[in-house]
């Protein structure tokens, strides 16, 4: 088990390498953050000097340790467009992400699985049917266009819930919260639906088909041979099986529900850090794009490392086979 | 030898039995108006070919017929009581507490993420009266009973920790901890290793003699029927074809499907040899032949064996569904 985490710690770290290479490269290729930073008024030695502050005339593989030797540290440079550390901004808007990701991530396993398990065990019940028809649509239906019609129901129509921002907030030292208040909380619900929703039926329709799947196992016939009743049929021995493979698609939906929080932040104007990427990329801030794009990945490779981690705690085939007993 | 004819209640009594599958082409008959019984302490083989319907009856005493499959008319009696009418919820009870069950294949009758404890603590505490820890005492007692080596420590083992043939002795445990009075075993050694079949029925066989369990043993080896059956039932199609101490039916089968299924060569020569082959096949149930359902491929065929209706054994004393059973002392 030690050597499988250590192993699996090495494989994230060559990924994260690979991920900040790309991201160093976009200093290099994408648009010159010199021709940004001086105006139309400037001279050479002014391009000079700056290219110098900035590090830019060092060979690419000097260059590119240095990027990573910051960024390791959590140095990422100056913003061109803020004139301020990058990692400062980033530490400014990142709660208003996570605290969007995880409400949505909780709705999306929580009722991903409920309904789940719900529709397969009623697999020919009205609801059950009902469900698995509505949730075609939140498949299909682009995340935007959720995000637009539930603004429109509840913000203009109906006049509910706010349709942009994220509401009051509260300072914990460094960190901005907007679950202790009314309005931090009341702002949270349409963009954590439209950020959740999509998961949520992938979830739901995978926990469901893996579900049917383990209730035909012959474990499953042999919990009821014995007498068991319905419940514990269900619940401890078919979820239990079925949330082994469920779970690696899972944490990947996680990662993906930060990942796609771009595309919701802007729709609800969200000050996260997806807000600041979209931004970022009309002012052609290198350090900003990078660092996102650095943070997400990190976040991508730490809940695969977790999940990887869970799979092994719900699956005793898996510790035995890795700690050698026969 | 073991007596017979037990004149107390049987504990388990099937009568007529006839199990329905509704499908889109009419309506299909896996089993058709089998009568038998189990007593105390005695174990019944039931043999025949893949299909022959073994399963589906196993199924239908339990109350787990898949549907559309369902008991269609018949009685299923157990200790004197009806239990095929029965509520679900009441047949749930009962699976476990006065039926357990063995089924084929251990390495996949066992949950896999749950210790073999936990699944033996919660089969008698759905059942038995008692404690968690009185439930885990008598686990590790029922362990050493069905002879897993250590049980104390293995009591928090997962199934994969185990071999094939332990995995067994572990599923036998499940379906004896609440002491059922009935164990219906569905080709218990099939899928096990030739080396541990035996013991896994010498097991079986003293576990169910001691307790005084009636056992219904589905099996396709001639050898474990041998070895184990007081009694045999031999199914085709559906159908009982014969029934009777093993003894007689082994050495002088008197229907010409038992007597093909013995074939030829004296049992002891052929060990423990599947059954033998019968040219032909067992028709399938959407085309039954009229009569006799065995008249294709029987050799002692008349006229009056293709004409509805077939022939049954009579309630009580018959032994085989046939107009013209095999005369031993003619033969011999
Ligand atoms: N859902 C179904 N639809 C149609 N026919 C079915 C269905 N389930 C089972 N059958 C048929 O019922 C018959 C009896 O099956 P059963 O499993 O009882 O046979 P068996 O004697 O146990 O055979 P085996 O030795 O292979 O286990 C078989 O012919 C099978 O094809
Ligand atoms: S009834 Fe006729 S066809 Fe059927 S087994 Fe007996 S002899 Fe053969
Ligand atoms: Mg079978």
């Amino acid at each position: 088990m030690l050597a499988y985490t250590l192993q699996r710690i090495f494989q994230s770290a060559i990924v994260l390498l690979v991920v900040g290479l790309v991201a160093f490269s976009m200093f290099r290729f994408v648009g010159d953050p010199v021709d940004n930073m001086l105006g139309q008024e400037r001279t050479i030695e002014d391009v000079e000097r700056l290219r110098g502050q900035l590090g830019l005339d060092q060979p690419f593989v000097v260059q590119y340790f240095r990027f990573l030797e910051g960024a390791v540290q959590g140095n990422f440079g100056v913003s061109y467009r803020q004139g301020r550390p990058v990692a400062e901004i980033l530490l400014e808007r990142a709660p208003a992400t996570l605290e969007l990701a995880a409400v949505s991530g909780f709705l999306a396993i929580g009722f991903g699985i409920a309904l789940g398990v719900f529709t397969a065990i009623r697999r020919s019940g009205f609801a059950a049917n009902a469900i698995m028809t509505v949730s075609l649509i939140g498949v299909s239906l682009p995340t935007f266009l959720i995000g637009i019609l539930l603004i429109y129901l509840f913000s203009v129509e109906l006049g509910w819930l706010p349709s942009f921002g994220r509401g009051e907030t509260v300072k914990i030292g460094n960190w901005s919260t907007g679950f202790l208040t009314e309005s931090g909380l009341k702002a949270l619900i349409l963009p954590a639906i439209t950020l959740g929703l999509y998961q949520m039926t992938l979830i739901m329709r995978l926990v469901r088909s893996e579900m049917l799947e383990v209730l035909r196992q012959d474990y499953i016939r042999f919990a009821r041979a014995r007498g068991l009743r319905e419940r514990a049929v269900n619940f401890r021995h078919a979820l239990k099986n079925t949330l082994v493979p469920v779970i690696t698609v899972t944490g990947l939906q996680l990662g993906s529900i930060i990942a796609f929080a771009i595309i919701t932040e802007t729709v609800f104007q969200w000050p996260g850090v997806g807000l600041l990427f979209i931004n970022a990329i009309q002012f052609v801030d290198i350090p900003v794009m990078a660092a996102y794009l650095m943070l997400i990945s990190v976040m991508f490779v730490g809940i695969n490392l977790i999940v990887d981690m869970l799979y092994f705690a719900i699956d005793p085939r898996l510790r035995a086979d890795r700690t050698g007993a026969h | 030898m073991k007596q017979t004819h037990i004149m107390t209640t049987p504990i388990l009594s099937i009568r007529n039995l006839t199990v329905d599958i509704p499908t889109r082409h009419g309506v299909l008959r896996p089993v058709n108006g089998v009568s038998y019984d189990v007593a105390a302490g005695e174990i019944l083989g039931v043999v025949g070919e893949s299909g022959a319907g073994k399963s589906m009856a196993g199924n239908a005493v339990i109350g787990l017929l898949n549907p559309p499959a369902h008991i269609a008319s018949g009685e299923i009696l157990l200790n004197g009581q009806r239990i095929d009418t029965l509520p679900r919820d009441e047949m749930r009870r009962l699976r476990g507490k006065q039926i357990g069950v063995v089924f084929q294949d251990p390495l996949t009758s066992l949950n896999p993420l749950l210790r073999i404890g936990d699944q033996l603590t919660e089969t008698m505490l759905a059942h038995l009266d008692i404690s968690p820890s009185e439930a885990r005492k008598r686990a590790i007692a029922a362990l050493e009973e069905v002879g897993i080596p250590g049980a104390a420590q293995r009591v928090d083992s997962y199934p994969h920790e185990f071999s094939g043939g332990m995995r067994q002795r572990v599923v036998i445990a499940l379906a004896l901890c609440a002491e059922p009075s009935l164990i219906i075993a569905d080709e218990p050694t099939t899928a096990l290793d030739v080396s541990v079949q035996a013991q896994i029925i010498a097991l079986l066989k003293r576990l169910c003699r001691e307790r005084g369990t009636a056992v219904m043993l589905i099996t396709h080896d001639m050898g474990v029927i041998a070895e184990a059956a007081d009694r045999v039932a031999v199914m085709y199609a559906g159908q009982l074809a014969e029934i009777g101490p093993v003894r007689e039916v082994l050495a002088a089968p008197i229907h010409p499907y038992t007597d093909g299924l013995m074939g030829s060569t004296p049992l002891a020569s052929r060990g423990k040899d599947r059954l033998h082959q019968i040219p032909g096949a067992m028709p399938r149930l959407d085309a039954l032949p009229p009569g006799c359902a065995f008249h294709p491929r029987c050799p002692y065929t008349q006229d009056d064996c293709r004409a509805d209706p077939g022939p049954r054994i009579e309630d009580g004393a018959g032994r085989a569904a046939c107009f013209h059973p095999i005369s031993r002392t003619e033969v011999a």
